[in-house]
């Protein structure tokens, strides 16, 4: 079982005293009273609230919005350990995005026999309609964010790549803000590297892949589905931090080729779409007719080369999870280095040998569907019952080729509020990435953690929480 | 400024300014039938506040009988009552939620946090003895709001706009309030002083529209008279809930609005003909015309240019 594993603990060493990031903050929490931390707890979830820091939940009809579980406790990284990750980041988006510019045009990884070209060209995330057609900079993944888990001091492994329109940004800020709150004296004993400045980086990368990048301002508009989306609480964070508006598909509109939005006074041009929703309702012209949250006429408008889409369309082929298994012969391929960060091993099922194992070994590993996401559609063999494991069974046997397989990770755990007091909880990390004219990557990102005991899934909407995530500086 | 951004901060104002009337108006009623005597029908009281606030045909479509807690219900939490509290704060709400990057934090919270800890009031616990404070607590929301608009808003469009809906609305209220109960403030009804049905009505009718001690200093020397209450609801630009100040805030609104944009549209022009007709009026002008007459003509124009904005503006 996955919670009888050893598994690496952020805090502790396995002497039981504290890592050095952690010394501090074990010392300060050994001080605190019983009821500190749920009395902090109880602080923060009301900031939350009244802020109206909330996610929505599809298909719950009262609770139709949602606060995500805050633990008060931070998870803090050192600068070294940064580093290291931040390196590693860096040189995973800049093949990624080498790796998009190359099948939307000469394929020649496909050509050199890396990965099994039907892999790509029959892929539902490729867009043929990309094809031949260079957005600004060669960028096409702007804003990534990068799933990372932790399984030993010095083994970091990438879980996803997330990069179409990867959420929770707002979250890492909010949670910084609620923890200056609430522990004002923390941050004087710690040498907290700040994440405030990433809406004027995202504002400054945006502008970097204006079709025109020496316009002097640019008219930047961030694109929600609207108030009943998940994420819609992130939408209007962004756009409100960065100055910019906040438009639905119904405020825009494509003429001569040019997008503009319907305003007051007379209708202005839009230089920059940073869009939240999937390539599928971005033009119901070019893509789902039945959209009604696109711009008919918008994807025109990006071939044209009169407006950016961040991140571009199609760029879902790059965190398809079929794909993932060859992400370390794609950084290879256009770096010609190494990879720094790990790729959890992979099985991909629609190869019968894997097949095999796969079905081999079901109580063991880890089922995903190669286009689910949120934690849906996924068998997690060592907490699954016997009648899980047959009912997947078949689902499997059925339709292999949508189904990849990952070991069981031992992720590592960080202390965590709970009932009981403090204890172990695990966690992933999705750290911030913004490719434009430069790539930067904001020091922290979101930590999950799953609240319950021994669960490995940190999902929100699988009941995760989040914690602040602190890189020291040296 | 999006046109839909302007149509929501409209429309945010405008529900918000609905919600405290909604309320208020059942206080005026509450008040009224536990202090109503000599055999009078309680019902009388919660139909002025039904009739009023324009639900009273929805109301009689579930209930048959008008006593309190249906009323009350009806009034604060039904979700089928289109003008209810609930209902109105949700709107206001979600046109917020809508341009939450319009707005600033302080108003946000104000409405986020009113519209949550209406939520999390179960109607049951509303009884007869806590309504009152109830519906002060919406009240004193409703004004929080409104601080939070005047006090921390930048002075730009969407200002302008969310000023535009506060007032159209108020302006309709009051109207339709007097409307209702046109026929006690007919000159010829001025003939009680006593504890009459009609005194009754133009008290409640001032409280209603929180004018009831403004009126005494207003007309310091006068009795409750119905043509005094009349006029001082719809032309006395002191009193800030009748149509003459309504309209003197649209009108300057408008001419903001005209130099922030340095244009006038036509919707611009009409605020100010209402506004003009207001001030050159005689109260005995409009009892010539006949009252009744002259308040449904104002909820029509007042309707006409709340559209031609709109239109103007590319409200979505």
């Amino acid at each position: 079982m996955a919670d009888d594993r050893t598994f690496f603990n952020e805090m502790l060493d396995d002497a039981g005293g504290a890592r050095s990031p952690y010394s501090r903050l074990a010392a300060w929490l050994e001080d605190k009273p019983a009821n500190f931390l749920t009395k902090k707890s109880r602080d923060a979830e009301t900031i939350f609230r009244r802020l109206g820091i909330t996610f929505a939940v599809y298909g719950a009809e009262e609770a139709t919005e949602r606060l995500i579980p805050f633990d008060p406790i931070p998870r803090i990284i050192s600068a070294a350990e940064w580093r290291r990750l931040s390196a590693g980041i860096d040189q995973r988006v800049r093949a990624l995005n080498a790796f998009m510019h190359d099948i939307y045009h000469r394929q020649e990884i496909l050509r050199a026999g890396i990965i099994p070209a039907d892999l790509i060209l029959q892929n539902e995330a490729f867009l043929p309609e990309m094809a031949g057609f260079t957005p600004a900079r060669k960028v096409y993944a702007h804003i990534i964010g990068t799933d990372l888990v932790r399984v030993s001091e010095n083994e970091f492994y990438v879980l996803e790549d997330n990069t179409r329109t990867p959420s929770g940004v707002s979250y890492m800020m909010e949670n910084r803000e609620t923890m200056m709150r609430l522990f004002p004296e923390l941050f004087q004993t710690h040498a907290v590297a700040p994440v405030e400045q990433y809406p004027e980086l995202l504002r400054r990368t945006l502008e970097s892949v204006a079709p025109d990048p020496a316009k002097s301002t640019q008219t930047i508009v961030v694109l929600t589905p609207g108030i009943y989306n998940s994420a819609y609480f992130e939408h209007a964070f962004l756009a409100d931090s960065m100055g910019v508006e906040l438009v639905e598909g119904r405020d825009l509109f494509v003429d001569a080729g040019k997008v503009f939005m319907r305003t007051t006074r007379q209708p202005e041009q839009v230089d920059v779409i940073y869009r939240r929703i999937d390539d599928a309702f971005l033009d119901p012209l070019t893509f789902n007719a039945d959209s009604m949250l696109g711009v008919p006429g918008l994807f025109d408008a990006y071939r044209a080369g009169n407006v950016t889409i961040c991140n571009a369309p199609g760029t879902g082929i790059a965190d398809d999870k079929a794909i993932y298994a060859y992400v370390p012969d794609i950084i290879e391929f256009y770096t010609g280095q190494k990879p720094i960060l790990n790729n959890v091993p992979t099985w991909n099922c629609s190869r019968p040998d894997d097949l095999a194992y796969v079905l081999d070994n079901l109580a063991d590993i880890v089922v995903k569907e190669v286009h689910g996401s949120g934690g849906y559609g996924m068998l997690i063999g060592p907490t699954a019952s016997k009648r899980e494991i047959a009912e997947f069974r078949k689902v499997l046997e059925a339709t292999p080729t949508n189904y990849i397989a990952q070991p069981t990770l031992a992720l590592s755990a960080c202390p965590t509020h709970v009932a009981s007091g403090v204890a172990p909880r695990h966690v992933d990390l999705r750290p911030f990435v913004l490719i434009g004219d430069q790539v930067r990557i904001t020091p922290g990102g979101l930590t999950r953690v799953a609240l319950k005991k021994g669960s490995l899934v940190v999902n929100s909407s699988q009941g995760g929480g989040t914690k602040d995530t602190w890189v020291l500086e040296d | 400024m999006l046109g839909r951004t302007a149509s929501s901060l409209f429309w945010m104002s405008r529900y918000h300014e609905r919600a405290q009337n909604v309320a208020r108006l059942l206080e005026v009623a509450y008040r009224g039938a536990i202090m109503s005597h000599r055999g009078q029908e309680h019902g009388t009281h919660w139909a002025f506040a039904l009739a009023c606030s324009g639900c009273e045909p929805e109301f009689k479509e579930k209930y048959d009988e008008l006593h309190i807690r249906s009323v009350a219900v009806f009034l604060l939490f039904s979700k089928e009552n289109p003008v209810s509290v609930r209902n109105s704060l949700e709107l206001a709400r979600n046109n917020a939620r809508a341009v939450r990057t319009g707005i600033t934090a302080e108003l946000w919270e104000a409405i986020n946090t009113t519209w949550i800890e209406f939520t999390e009031v179960n109607p049951q616990t509303i009884t007869q003895e806590r309504l009152p404070d109830f519906l002060a607590w919406v009240n004193q929301r409703a004004h929080l709001f409104r601080g939070a608009l005047l006090n921390t808003v930048l002075r730009n469009d969407g200002y302008f706009f969310s000023q535009m809906g506060n007032f159209v609305e108020r302006a309709d209220n009051t109207a339709r309030i007097l409307n209702t109960q046109y026929w006690s403030l007919l000159p010829d009804s001025d003939i009680v002083d006593d504890g009459s049905m009609e005194k009754y009505q133009w008290s409640a009718i001032l409280r209603a529209l929180s004018g009831r001690r403004s009126y005494r200093f207003a007309y310091p020397n006068a009795r409750l008279r119905a043509f005094n209450i009349a006029e001082f609801l719809i032309l006395r630009k002191e009193m800030p809930r009748s149509l003459a100040h309504c309209y003197n805030w649209i009108a300057d609104t408008a001419e903001d609005l005209a130099q922030f944009y340095s244009a006038r549209e036509p919707s611009l022009d009409l605020a100010k003909d209402i506004a003009l007709s207001l001030s050159e009026k005689q109260m005995r002008e409009i009892y010539q015309d006949g009252l009744h007459d002259y308040l449904t003509e104002f909820i029509g124009r007042n309707n006409q240019f709340a559209f031609e904005l709109s239109k103007d503006y590319n409200f979505s």
